[in-house]
């Protein structure tokens, strides 16, 4: 497969289709209306595709349930104000334990906020978002070829453990273009008992969330629970930069950890040796792979495009065995790699040193 | 050999309803059962219950089924319909789940003409949560949140969720019905079939709103309940059809049938 120039909401559409999404409901927010505008044209293209523009975020995340009972892959995107119109949905997915991908290509918040980039939805994505005990996988791109691999994953990932999966980018992923390669998707591999297709001649079944029996309902939290502590121990992702003879590391995800790698370089040159940690899971948060660093590096800079959010679960990797800071630019605000080198070389001098 | 004249349809489980006694619900899950016996569709036939009474549906209903959060069923049943376009898809629906917290996806599934079928249950008032006002709810009736009787300049009036639906070009069949006698059964039972059918033939979106009693919430007894359908919700809600687009071709088919 050859390389091909794409933007970042293109290229989740993209891989989506070859990844064998058949369904897609959305409704228009910048900054992500590619994604509506490419599925329109190309899922209705695409065998057995369909298309919903939908009359809401909230029904779109309800159709995806529904096309995910009935047994397609199916995916819905949005930004920051209509995801949190999607939690409900994503909830009562988690509960019923039907798969499917929600993309939120983030921007400022809270409320109304903007349409700049940002990472404000830190919280809202990896403590489940909605109402009721559970979680969402979330997987966190910062390249346009992760973009198409880890859109890919997200739904081998929402098969695979029949929970929704979040992919987490910002409206700088969604708009940028960068060369990207379409991997060979994996075939799918999901029960047909878990579809709800008619009984034919057979017993009829039932998903439900509605479960009054508080012992029953206990029953299927903990059942829940086990499930996302398998998740905890056999998805975590993270990506290393630099590491290695690193005096300071710097914990930054997506986009922010793009600012980061070119700030990283541009110090490189100056002599300071810094590493980059990357989660490219946020929920399962890569926490044992961060900690095991701390025995060789104790200054941590923590760097979001939030008043930080992701900090606490870097605060409770590290428990205390190292020096951990944190910068943050909220509501939209992008730094170049030349001030966050800036900042990051006061904080190298004041704690390195 | 003695003749069976009535017995349990297949569609329908060997369970007790939970309803209370007198409440239309069980009425109109018995003659949806009839009809997809008759029909039938048991096999590919996808319902999509409520939050609401009619939550635990699927405890009843012999066919595959999936809860809706509240409100949202026509989505669902959208999406399972477009998924699985040769099923048949029903989602059934109370006065606060279709005409209040559910009204844009009522309103947009019958405005797209999904090829779906609601059944929904107009009582006038919220069961499951205890009796308080609904969208439906007549001016003057007393409800636990409308004490002193609904009253148009603070809490508006009743949504007619037949006479505003019909005018979305959308519908192809939507017929007002009631379940307070054994004639008014019948026509409700040959409302649904008819709705079903709609939906077999692929003619589109069709809803029947039903005028059920709720014996428990208006305070009533189960006669004086059917008596009260006819002499005062009838009058706000007045039954019969009020759009019939279903081609006349296949009308005639069904008559001789």
């Amino acid at each position: 497969m050859n390389k091909v120039l794409m933007s970042g909401n293109f290229i989740i559409c993209e891989a989506a289709i070859r990844a064998g999404c058949r369904f897609y409901a959305g409704y228009p927010i910048t900054p992500q209306n590619e994604i509506p505008e490419y599925m329109a044209e190309h899922m209705r293209k695409a065998e057995g595709g369909i298309f919903i523009q939908s009359e809401s975020e909230i029904v779109a995340i309800n159709m995806i349930a529904g096309a995910s009972a009935a047994g397609l892959r199916a995916m819905t995107s949005s930004s920051s104000p209509g995801i949190s119109l999607k939690q409900e949905g994503i909830s009562s997915m988690a509960a019923c334990e039907l798969p499917g991908v929600v993309v939120n290509i983030m921007r400022g918040g809270p409320g109304l906020g903007n349409i700049r980039p940002s990472q404000g939805d830190y919280f809202q994505a990896t403590r489940g978002g909605g109402h009721g005990d559970y979680r969402t996988i979330v997987l966190a791109p910062a390249t346009c070829q992760e973009l198409a691999d880890l859109t890919m994953a997200a739904f081998d990932l929402a098969d695979k453990y029949r929970n929704p999966v979040m992919i987490l980018a910002d409206g700088m992923m969604g708009q940028m273009m960068e060369p990207v390669t379409f991997k060979k998707p994996k075939p799918r591999i999901y029960n047909k008992k878990f579809m709800l297709q008619g009984a034919g001649s057979g017993k009829s079944k039932f998903i439900r969330g509605l479960i009054l029996d508080p012992i029953d309902m206990e029953e299927h939290n903990w059942k829940l629970a086990r499930k996302y502590e398998v998740i905890s121990k056999k998805e975590p992702r993270h990506e290393e930069y630099n590491i290695n003879n690193a005096k300071m590391i710097i914990v930054a995800y997506g986009t922010a950890a793009r600012i980061a790698k070119g700030a990283i370089k541009r110090l490189q040159n100056n002599g300071m040796n810094i590493g980059l940690f990357r989660p490219v899971t946020l929920w399962p948060f890569p926490e044992q792979q961060l900690r095991s660093l701390s025995a060789k590096v104790k200054n941590y800079l923590v760097f979001e495009m939030s008043t930080g959010q992701m900090l606490e679960d870097i605060r409770l990797a590290l428990q205390g065995y190292a020096d951990i800071r944190f910068h943050g630019r909220p509501g939209g605000a992008v730094p170049t790699p030349a001030e966050l080198a800036n900042v990051i070389a006061r904080i190298y001098e004041r704690t390195v040193k | 050999m003695a003749k069976i004249v009535y017995q349990r349809p297949k569609s329908l489980k060997e369970a007790v309803f939970h309803y209370c006694p007198g409440c239309g619900h069980s009425i109109v899950h018995r003659i949806i059962a009839e009809v997809i016996d008759e029909l039938g569709i048991r096999g590919i036939t996808i319902g999509v219950p409520p939050a609401g009474c009619a939550v635990l549906a699927y405890n009843y209903f012999d066919v595959d089924m999936i809860e809706a959060p509240h409100g949202r069923g026509p989505a669902m049943a959208s999406a399972i319909k477009r998924s699985l376009p040769d099923r048949v898809v029903f989602s059934y629906q109370g006065d606060g789940d279709l005409a209040a917290i559910g009204i844009a996806e009522s309103f947009h599934a019958a405005n797209r003409g999904e090829n779906i079928t609601i059944i929904f249950i107009n009582n006038a008032v919220y069961g499951m949560t205890g009796g308080q006002m609904a969208p439906t709810t007549m001016l003057e009736q007393k409800t636990t949140t409308s004490p002193l009787g609904r009253n148009n300049k603070l809490d508006g009036y009743p949504v007619k969720v037949s006479e505003i639906f019909s005018q979305l070009q959308g519908v192809t069949y939507l017929e007002r019905c009631m379940v307070n006698s054994p004639a008014n059964v019948n026509k409700t039972k040959k409302a649904i079939k008819k709705a079903f059918q709609c939906q077999i033939n692929g003619h589109g979106f069709s809803l029947i709103e039903i005028l059920s009693p709720c014996p428990t919430n208006w305070k009533m007894n189960a006669v004086n309940s059917c008596k009260w359908i006819d002499e005062v919700m009838s009058k706000v809600f007045p039954p019969g059809v009020f759009k019939d687009d279903i081609p006349a071709a296949t009308k005639t088919a069904e008559v001789d049938s």
